[in-house]
């Protein structure tokens, strides 16, 4: 049992309530909203390198034993996507002392961001069913305010879209939590993989396999459930746009990641075979989407729905290297992608459009945010050395080991295709020079660095492009991390023992 | 609203319900009652004073304002899920306190702060709703 497994819960709940508490005070506001990240992002680090050294570990909070607690596990896999989150939450933060003006400030911003961070951590911790829908709610609640702040029309009408489609994944999520319990008279998820194996009517478990695909599939936007969100993540400020498109949809591939390694594999045939289909339209509908479109932030979007089938392919081939590229494909894509939507919030406060064909002349005037663009759009391409040629190398030589070809020419397609589009939006924003009746009065005045410049939004791009460059250079203790989560997660034997105890 | 059957009423009816919330209150843990459901009635009975009154009456009456009510809700919260990891369990692990009163037994433990918490986050809740509506 480690007492501190509540931390990554607890903390933001503390900052939150500060938050809170001193609502007439900005000061108290960020400086809560910031240290509070910085503190969490401390906890989750040392406790990851305590799961790292230690195994699983495990908390009944209140103290009732498992399977009938609320059980809290902390495993490699959770422990990389918690580090993860915390640095998303503090470079987030940190972009929103600037980005976030005064009056959203004043509509709780910063808590609301805490919240929104304890449904994450939550829900990347918990051992049991019916918790995770808990932490999803919580998470979504959050997401639902942060998503209409601001009260621009654009904005409501993508949240109620946004809204509708997530409550409909709670019901169908709720349903397979009903349905489980009815089967095996538990929630608790490694109880679950115990008792699941017991029962008789197998047909009744795939049926309900399916629900948990179908919800878990909507929250991470894979085809054909993905529509909700190209049509709600561009209309946010940027730095709520950058930590959804980082992570909200992360923690729907996190969870199908967890119920199909540890409960749902009696059949993996029939339920993995499907994830490989859904994965593979998944990759060319998102990426097709992208080309399609003009504007900064709904290119980005669409990637991000490609990308979630390459994170599905891995979780689909249900072998070592394969579970290894996804958790490493989910890390790198939550720095490059949310990196980018910082970058286009920074584009657009320079230029004061999203539109890549009023956009232009950005690398003549600001060179170094050009490189900062081309270091996380390569690394998205996955081009070598940055992080995404490793990701999509072990998920590419994943796919080749277990003969499955198609699906990995569709996988390298896609990601000419993704440079395609990166390239799209160097070329008009970047590249071409802008017209002179779309230059707005700030754009070339507007320092990037310095005084009087956009310090606060350029430090957190900084930052994640350096972790980019560090992940892609020195690849091998990352691989190696996510390979021990990997193994982990295919012996849920490990799991089942931690939570449950030697019984 | 202008009615002087509700407005007597209401002084009637208002300290009724604070009582008998309070009273579920405390029937809590072991009975039907506790923090959400006496948080409903006490939430009910100034619910209703804000009807008969107006919102901005009902606030000045309650003086601390609902969002701060849900802030000290949480305060509640996490200090009764801290008290028991100073005793080395963990978080939210009840802590109980047995004193004697003459001939009654008084029970003091770390779920009555928890429930203390989510009355104020409830009450803090409804109110927050029912005057941001009475002011449109």
């Amino acid at each position: 049992m480690n007492l501190l497994l509540i931390l990554p819960i607890a903390i933001p709940l503390t900052a939150a309530t500060i938050g809170l508490l001193f609502r007439k005070s900005p000061m108290v506001q960020r400086a809560s909203g910031v240290i509070g990240m910085a503190a969490l992002l401390v906890s989750v680090i040392y406790l990851s390198w305590q799961t790292y050294t230690d195994g699983i570990q495990v908390i009944q909070l209140g103290d009732w034993a498992a399977p009938f607690g609320i059980t809290l596990v902390m495993d490699l896999l959770s422990a990389a996507m918690l580090i993860i989150t915390a640095i998303m939450g503090l470079v987030v933060s940190i972009y929103s002392l600037y980005d976030i003006d005064r009056v959203k400030e004043q509509y709780h911003y910063y808590p609301l961001l805490h919240i929104l961070l304890i449904g994450i951590n939550g829900s990347f911790l918990t051992g049991d069913l019916f918790n995770l829908y808990v932490w999803f709610e919580v998470m979504l609640i959050s997401s639902f305010i942060l998503l209409a702040l601001g009260n621009r029309k654009t904005q409501l009408q993508g949240a109620v879209k946004y809204v509708i489609i997530n409550l409909v994944s709670s019901l169908v999520f709720l349903f397979g939590v009903a349905m489980v319990y009815g089967m095996t008279g538990t929630l608790n998820m490694a109880d679950l993989a115990v008792k699941i194996a017991e029962v008789e009517n197998t047909g009744l478990v795939t049926a309900v396999s399916m629900i948990f695909i179908v919800s878990f599939g909507i929250k991470a936007a894979i085809f054909p459930l993905f529509f909700w969100l190209p049509a709600s993540y561009h209309t946010p400020p940027v730095a709520v746009s950058a930590i959804f498109g980082g992570l909200l949809t992360k923690v729907g591939v996190y969870a199908l990641i967890r119920v199909f390694t540890l409960i749902f594999t009696h059949d993996i045939g029939y339920t993995h075979t499907i994830l490989l289909w859904v994965s593979g339209f998944t990759m060319v509908c998102g990426v097709l989407g992208a080309a399609a479109q003009m504007e900064f932030r709904k290119v980005l979007s669409f990637h991000i729905v490609s990308q979630i089938g390459y994170m599905i392919m891995g979780l689909a081939f249900n072998t070592k290297l394969g579970i290894m590229g996804a958790i490493f494909y989910i890390i790198h894509n939550i720095l490059a992608k949310s990196n980018l939507f910082l970058i286009s919030g920074i584009a657009q406060r320079l230029t004061g459009t999203f539109e890549l064909k009023q956009l232009g002349g950005l690398y003549r005037q600001y060179p170094w945010l050009a490189v900062l663009f081309l270091i996380s759009a390569f690394a998205l391409a996955g081009f070598p050395p940055l992080s995404g040629f490793w990701a999509k190398l072990s998920l590419v030589k994943a796919g080749l080991q277990i003969e499955q070809y198609v699906i990995t020419g569709v996988a390298i397609l896609v990601g000419l295709l993704t440079l395609f589009s990166m390239v799209k939006i160097w070329a008009y924003a970047f590249w071409m020079p802008m017209e002179e009746e779309n230059k707005s009065e700030q754009f070339g005045k507007m320092k990037l660095m310095g005084a009087g410049g956009l310090n606060l939004l350029v430090t957190p791009v900084i930052i994640l492009a350096a972790i980019i460059i560090i992940v892609g250079l020195f690849a091998e203790p990352f691989l190696s991390f996510c390979m021990l989560a990997a193994e982990q997660l295919l012996n849920p034997e490990i799991y089942i023992e931690s939570v449950l105890g030697e019984s | 609203m202008k009615s002087l059957i509700l407005h007597t009423a209401t002084r009637l009816l208002m300290a009724l319900l604070l009582i008998f919330s309070l009273f579920l209150f405390f029937r809590g843990h072991d009975e039907p009652g506790g923090g959400f459901i006496g948080g409903l009635f006490g939430a009910g009975a100034i619910t209703l004073y804000a009807l008969a009154f107006g919102a901005e009456k009902a606030q000045q009456t309650i003086r601390i304002s609902p969002l701060t009510m849900i802030a000290w809700g949480f305060v509640a919260l996490i200090i009764s899920g801290i008290l028991p990891m100073i005793v080395n369990e963990p978080f939210l692990t009840g802590q109980w306190l047995f004193l004697d009163f003459a001939d009654t037994e008084v029970k003091l433990s770390s779920p009555l702060i928890f429930d203390i918490g989510v009355y104020l986050c409830v009450v803090g809740f409804i109110l927050a709703v029912i005057f941001s509506l009475e002011e449109e």
